[in-house]
């Protein structure tokens, strides 16, 4: 079966940030300034991995790019429109910038698949027919076959209700797709196939993709640029090779590069000759047997 | 959102009142609830002010913070307020149209709208300044008593405690699971009401579902660490009263005193002060 692209999108989805502060429960004692002057844009197109320690500040900045939260302070700025302008239409905002929550099974509710998956665009007015036409191809997108459609959501594997919920996101055909910790509490298949569908669903759709973690692993193999928060506040903005120099700085902040930078650095110390700023195991494997087929010849 | 619901909340911080025995303010406020109906001249509502004003200013707690509460209810009170003004029978003082203002009804009103405003700040004081588990200790031991006639007191603070313990969680993840589904683009503000009361599902079904894992977690843990109900269970913190609890029912005292009294010299003197409930 031939998949059709569900989405005719224009490259030009751009998200700006200018000065953002967020403060949670701003005149009590407990205020937590989550957002501390953050400054980005995202261009469209781009895979992005937004990284930070547990508590950082991530979740509060990805609610911000869909309009969920207001800065206390600072711009938002959508394709140059000002998101937090009154007549700002917000759910024409939603669509465009979908947001998959940290566990998103928990927001399933439906009583089959197919119309959980259903609700986005339905809430976005399209008409039944409409509606289940994206539903469908958002759902083969995630990989559930046929068979899935009617069954309960609640009778699937962890997994399997993530997958859906990503597909629930998914057929609102967003242009920029977030995505809050969507490996959290699966095991390293799950993972992989998660992160997986991530990468197919970002080369097929040509969609901005941001994906938040606090796994360099998870991040390094897949994306083209690392945004580091640290206690609301942007520490680095690169490519990943760059970002990973700062192994110490990342280490202060409770995160740590990929485990095969170690390795390389390790085995550079050693005295071997190897790329030390490889950052995925394939890179890493390049390198070594490069050095070892250049100590034997 | 929800979070400005501040109703039966409780306020970190350190405090004389956050430190009294939770005993004494249970007590406190069952006194102050009685003090507030049983009194009924105008005058001695200045005594509750003073008490309640410095309790407060005790407590560390902003007067802003426990204002945003009583927004959540300030309908109630408005609907009780017009009720009572309305619809009590007397001596005719305004009337337009088929509605009629009554003298009597204006004086209920009032006391009503006094009463139970005071009564909403009191009692939430006293949840904003104890915890939850301190809240259901104190209540424990104080209906220990009962025990003798085989009402099931630990138990049921038991249930009471862990009750409590939820009533922030749930608002937590109500917030959470909201936002998800306007992520999908859920409308929960507009329309009209059943169209709002059909907005809701998708936020009321994984909201019970989320309620009864959680349960079940909590069940699972404290079978696991083999909970069994009260005969002979001791506790890690027992509650023992200081000083300042028993200076604490004291000033109790006094107050009620005061209240007794202001209220037996207004109903005797004449004059503007005399204003009383019909
Ligand atoms: N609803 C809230 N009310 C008050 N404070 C909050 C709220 N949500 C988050 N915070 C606080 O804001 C800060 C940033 O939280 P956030 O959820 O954005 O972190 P995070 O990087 O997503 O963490 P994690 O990796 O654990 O998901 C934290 O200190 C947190 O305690
Ligand atoms: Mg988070």
């Amino acid at each position: 079966m031939k998949k059709e692209p569900a989405g005719n999108h224009k490259e030009t989805m751009e998200i700006r940030l200018e000065h953002v502060n967020y403060i949670y429960g701003g005149d009590t004692e407990l205020a937590v300034h989550a957002l501390d002057d953050v400054n980005i844009t995202l261009p469209a197109g781009q895979f992005i991995g937004l990284i930070g320690h547990t508590g950082s500040g991530k979740s509060t900045l990805v609610q911000h790019l869909n309009g969920l939260l207001k800065p206390t302070s600072g711009r938002i700025y959508c394709d140059g429109e000002d998101i937090c302008a009154k007549d700002y239409n917000m759910k024409k905002l939603r669509q465009k910038v979908g947001l998959v929550f940290q566990y998103p099974e928990h927001q399933l509710f439906e009583a089959d698949v197919l119309s959980d998956v259903c609700f986005g665009p339905k809430n976005l007015g399209f008409s039944k027919e409409e509606a289940e036409a994206k539903a469908k191809a958002a759902l083969l997108q995630v990989g559930l076959s046929e068979e899935y459609f009617d069954q309960s959501p609640f009778d699937l594997s962890g997994g399997q209700k993530r997958r859906v919920a990503i597909a629930g996101v998914l057929a609102m055909d967003p242009e920029v797709l977030i995505l809050d910790e969507p490996t959290a509490g699966l095991d390293p298949k799950g993972r992989e196939e998660i992160l997986n569908l991530i990468r197919k669903l970002k080369e097929e759709r040509g969609i901005t993709v941001v994906l938040v973690s606090h796994s360099m692993d998870d991040v390094a193999n897949y994306v083209e640029r690392i945004i580091v928060v640290n206690h609301g506040r942007i520490m680095f903005d690169d490519a990943p090779r760059k970002v990973f120099t700062h192994v110490e700085e990342l280490e202060n902040m409770g995160l740590a590069a990929p485990q095969v930078t170690y390795i390389m650095k390790a085995l550079a110390e050693k005295g071997a000759a190897v790329d030390t700023s490889a950052i995925t195991l394939e890179e890493a494997k390049q390198s070594i047997l490069e050095w070892v087929k250049g100590n034997k010849a | 959102m929800l979070r400005d619901i501040t109703l039966g909340q409780y306020y970190q911080t350190d405090s004389v009142i956050h430190r009294l025995d939770p005993r004494v303010k249970l007590v406190g406020t069952l006194l102050f609830i009685i003090s507030l109906f049983v009194v009924n001249q105008f005058p001695v509502y200045l005594v509750v002010l003073v008490f309640l004003g410095s309790v407060i200013a005790l407590s560390h707690v902003p007067l802003g913070f426990m204002l945003r509460g009583m927004k959540a209810i300030a309908f109630l009170l408005i609907l009780a307020f017009v009720c009572n003004l309305f619809l009590t029978p007397g001596d005719i003082l305004v009337s337009f149209w088929k509605l009629r203002i009554t003298k009597q009804g204006l004086s209920t009103a009032v006391f009503m709208a006094i009463r139970l405003s005071l009564l909403i700040v009191g009692s939430s004081l006293m949840t904003l300044t104890t915890t939850p588990n301190h809240l259901t200790d104190g209540l424990e031991k104080l209906l220990n008593p009962l025990k003798k006639i085989r009402v099931p007191v630990h138990e049921i603070s038991m249930m009471m405690s862990i009750a409590l313990r939820f009533i922030p969680i749930l608002l937590e993840e109500t917030d959470k699971i909201m936002k998800a589904q306007m992520a999908r683009g859920a409308d929960f503000d507009t329309g009209n009401l059943i169209q709002k009361a059909k907005a809701l599902i998708p936020l009321l079904v994984p909201l019970f579902i989320s309620a009864f894992r959680r349960a079940n977690d909590l069940a699972m843990a404290m079978e696991a660490r083999c909970y069994r109900g009260g005969d002979g269970r001791t506790k890690m913190k027992p509650l023992k009263y200081e000083k300042r609890d028993f200076a604490a029912y004291g000033l109790l005292l006094f107050y009620m005193a005061a209240c007794a009294g202001v209220n037996i010299l207004s109903a005797h003197l004449p004059g503007i002060l005399s204003w009383h409930l019909g």
